[in-house]
């Protein structure tokens, strides 16, 4: 642990390869089970970041992600420079999507990243410009 | 049971075994990735047709104890890559979803 008590993990996530999307929170997964983490808040970490990870391949040609982990709480803080999202309120109903038909084929753009975030985290916030990009922090406490 | 009982017991194509130890309780049916992630029962068994490599991510990070190939699909190279990459449970059946859910709900829940 750093002088704060905490560890701090970050990754460059590449945008428009879906082939490769998931390796970051792959990575956040076993460093969480090497830390011993109860299963339970790794699943909810592993989910959590891997709908932030899609969103950031599929609409923001990429971003950063960024996990602290702490004695409490397990913070992930993922920005990205897109075109930000117009309306969050919408974006956030379970089903709608503005995903390309070519990711949908692949079974994602469902329209239940940000509802699966929000479900998954005891906190989110999202912070969007549209034109600049995208801020979505979350929360998952650990018991 | 464990994941290897279950592929024995329905005869179900192994097409790889990384822990066939592990313990499968409940499942979940879906194809689309967001709708398994967020409603994939830890632990279970995921039946799906979708057989692209990012198969392998959603039943790690849902942390499911297998993936079931139903309707005779067979994996994409990639997807058959990783999971012996990760030892990720992977199955397949001719069955279609319904019949293989259906027996695996009087197996294990």
């Amino acid at each position: 642990m750093s002088g704060d008590d905490k560890i701090h993990l970050s990754y460059q996530v590449e945008g428009g390869d879906l082939t490769r999307a998931g390796e970051a929170s792959s990575s956040v997964k076993q460093t969480l089970r090497k830390l011993g983490l109860d299963p339970a808040v790794i699943r909810r970490v592993s989910v959590c970041m891997y709908e932030g990870e899609i969103n950031m391949v599929i609409h923001a040609n990429g971003g950063l992600a960024m996990v602290d982990v702490g004695l409490d709480d397990i913070v992930i803080t993922l920005t990205d420079f897109g075109p930000g999202i117009p309306d969050i309120d919408k974006a956030m109903q379970a089903g709608y999507t503005t995903a390309a038909d070519s990711v949908r084929d692949l079974g994602f753009g469902a329209g239940m990243g940000l509802p699966n975030m929000k479900k998954y985290s005891d906190d989110m916030k999202i912070k969007s410009i549209v034109g600049m990009g995208t801020t979505v922090t979350m929360v998952i406490n650990i018991p | 049971m464990t994941v290897q009982e279950l592929a024995d017991t329905l005869q179900l194509k192994e097409f790889n075994m990384g822990e066939p130890d592990r313990t499968a309780e409940g499942g979940y049916c879906g194809d689309l990735l967001s709708w398994v992630m967020g409603r994939a029962v830890a632990g279970g068994a995921w039946l799906t047709i979708m057989s692209n490599v990012n198969v392998a991510a959603v039943a790690s990070l849902a942390d499911v104890a297998c993936v079931i190939l139903t309707e005779g699909v067979q994996p994409d190279p990639p997807l058959l890559a990783r999971c012996r990459a990760q030892d990720i449970n992977l199955l397949g059946t001719e069955m279609s979803t319904y019949d293989c859910a259906g027996k695996l709900h009087a197996l294990i829940g």
